[in-house]
């Protein structure tokens, strides 16, 4: 018989994000589906109560948690002492937490702790003949697998977008406190660093990704870069449509290498084989060639388009839903003044 | 400034990103078609921190750098021209599978046997880098075991930078949600870092670099000790490449206008 333990860091104000509770709803589908099974809750963070009130007619028969002070702050030493010692008390078999980074920083480390075994970056979750089985993938989303395991406990980790959000009701909680034997804490989180507010550039919540290519930095037909106007182009797209930036790795290492381009452009925008590969609703790509930003870049992206001058570009075709043959400065122009014009 | 570091970098090799990957079953699960003969490159995010780790025992003297790499030994041969040439490390070769199909519990399990074992590294001044995934299996969770084994708790993953303070400490950045960094601050050593990219651009190659690091890392090499992965309590129902391919609709003769209307018609819809 497995025991089931939803895993998760709770919000500043004790509440679960929108990945938590995703993982949530998994987690209750998998209880369901593996007759016998006893499903619990775990929660950490400066407060848990709300959380614990959020998810209390969810189905657990046991709410753990652990708050306080120390595991207010996204910190490896406390985060993974806490976690522990929930997955001791609950008797955990199988462990499932959101993949943010506060979990996939930590319970690697504590798979290990446990003697346990993990799988992160999970997409998928299912019990076939009382059997849990988890599909990822490998090789940079290149393929993907699935995979079950027969080692005790195993702690998944799960991707956002692949289950529906909890919304069940709320309900009277309480919540079992877990005493942690805190190590001797040497490593203070003292802050977040944000780009600056007009260069905030990188948005999760997007439903629409627009991914910069290299093309954007070359020269145009007057035979001159407009590395300015690109940049007042795209920042002025991502303004308009509230869309989220992603760019190619060879614009972000140009950028790494000191050429004029464009400033606002980081490696924390990289999509694709050395960067991340987002979850987004639509995505535009363009001035982009090549596999990176139209396999990898974009796996989980649902609806996709892009601006390229080659019509022949083999790596939109096939990957892309539409490919619009023409110039990214003309078509943005345009899009930007119609975006203004109707906002 | 403060004290040299005894600086262990992970990082093992993985297919040339450009090559095509194909899945094939083996006796011993899932592996690649050809996996031997493709061409390899030292894992993107461990290259990372190895650079970074070269580069922060340059800036101080004392400092030495050693490199743990798990992989099969002819592979790590053929890799190691080129990347013994760009900065001056150490070789503790591991000979075994590096494919994406392997327990990163079981690869932890050997590296961390592998870092006890350097007879003279100080452990008080230890700082375990490595990326904080790889190109192939991408758990991002063999740092954090390898680390645990080791008894450092002080764990930070997709770091981007890494100043020493004039105190000794340690301000970290990793990379969180939404395109930010925390910002965290370590007594010192000992911690593990997993990098992400970094600031640093690809060391340019140095012939007399490579020279240096080769004199060490061919007997390193030659007697790397075998790592056996079982992938012991894991089963594997299948791997497979993702078979959609869209029909792409081209369109060639709209103008920017036209182009402009059906895109924001398009971003509008639900």
């Amino acid at each position: 018989m497995e025991t089931i333990l939803f895993l998760a860091f709770t919000e500043a104000d004790g509440s679960l994000g929108q990945l938590a509770l995703e993982t949530l709803s998994a987690a209750q589908s998998l209880a369901t589906s593996l007759t016998g099974s006893k499903f619990v809750a775990g929660l950490i963070g400066a407060t848990v109560q709300p959380a614990a009130e959020a998810i209390a007619t969810s189905g657990v028969v046991r709410l753990l948690g652990v708050s306080g002070v120390e595991f207010a702050q996204s910190r490896y030493s406390t985060d993974a002492a806490a976690a522990e010692a929930i997955a001791k008390s609950a008797g955990a078999t199988i462990i499932l937490a959101p993949a943010g980074s506060r979990a996939n920083r930590t319970l690697a480390g504590v798979a290990q702790r446990l003697g346990g075994r993990i799988d992160t970056h999970v997409t998928a979750l299912a019990a076939t003949d009382g059997k849990p089985a988890v599909t990822r993938w490998y090789y940079r989303q290149r393929m993907e697998g699935v995979l079950s395991r027969s080692s005790r406990p195993w702690i998944v980790l799960l991707e956002s977008g692949c289950a529906p959000a909890y919304a069940g009701p709320a309900g009277s909680a309480t919540v079992e406190g877990v005493l942690v034997a805190l190590p001797h804490i040497r490593t203070e989180v003292t802050g977040l660093k944000s780009p600056p507010a007009d260069q905030q550039t990188i948005r999760p919540d997007a439903k629409l990704l627009l991914v910069a290519g290299a093309g954007w930095t070359k020269k145009q037909p007057d035979g001159q870069a407009h590395a300015a106007e690109a940049e007042q182009l795209i920042l002025g797209f991502l303004q308009q449509a509230q869309a989220s930036l992603g760019s190619t790795k060879s614009l972000v290492d140009l950028s790494g290498e000191g050429q004029a381009v464009l400033k606002f452009m980081t490696h924390l925008n990289q999509v694709g084989q050395t960067g991340s590969t987002p979850r987004h609703q639509k995505g535009l790509a363009t001035c982009c060639h090549g596999e990176e930003p139209h396999t990898v870049g974009w796996r989980f992206i649902n609806e996709r388009r892009a601006i390229n001058l080659n019509a022949a570009c083999s790596w939109a075709q096939g990957k892309a839903d539409v490919l619009y043959v023409a110039d990214a400065f003309e078509v943005l122009r345009k899009v930007n003044a119609l975006l203004g014009a109707t906002s | 400034m403060s004290n040299p570091y005894h600086i262990v970098v992970c990082g093992s090799i993985v297919p040339d990103p450009l090559q095509t990957l194909e899945p094939i079953a083996s006796p011993t699960g899932p592996a690649l078609k050809n996996e031997l003969m493709l061409p390899a490159v030292l894992d993107p995010w461990a290259g990372h921190a190895l650079f970074e780790a070269a580069n922060l025992a340059k800036q101080l003297p004392g400092s030495k750098v050693w490199l743990v790499a798990l992989g099969p030994k002819a592979k790590l041969q053929q890799v190691l021209m080129t990347v013994a040439q760009k900065v001056p490390f150490e070789l503790v070769a591991l000979d075994g599978p590096s494919g994406g199909f392997t327990e990163s519990f079981e690869v932890a399990a050997a590296l961390a046997e592998a870092i006890n074992a350097i007879p003279a590294l100080d452990k008080a001044k230890m700082l375990v880098f490595g990326g904080w995934e790889s190109a192939s299996r991408g758990t991002g969770s063999t740092m954090q075991m390898v680390g645990e084994r080791l008894g450092v708790i002080d764990q930070f993953q997709g770091v981007d930078q890494l100043t020493v303070k004039p105190d000794g400490s340690l301000e970290i950045l990793e990379r969180v949600e939404g395109g930010k960094h925390q910002v965290s601050v370590c007594a010192g050593a000992p911690a593990l870092l997993g990098w992400a990219t970094g600031n640093l651009p690809e060391p340019a190659n140095n012939p007399q670099v490579g020279m240096l690091n080769m004199r060490t890392a061919m007997p390193a090499l030659q007697r790397a000790k075998p790592a056996k992965i079982a992938n012991e309590g894991l089963t594997f129902a299948g791997v497979s490449l993702p078979k959609q391919r869209r029909e792409t609709r081209i369109v060639k003769d709209l103008t920017p206008d036209a182009i402009a209307q059906e895109l924001v018609a398009w971003i509008k819809q639900d």
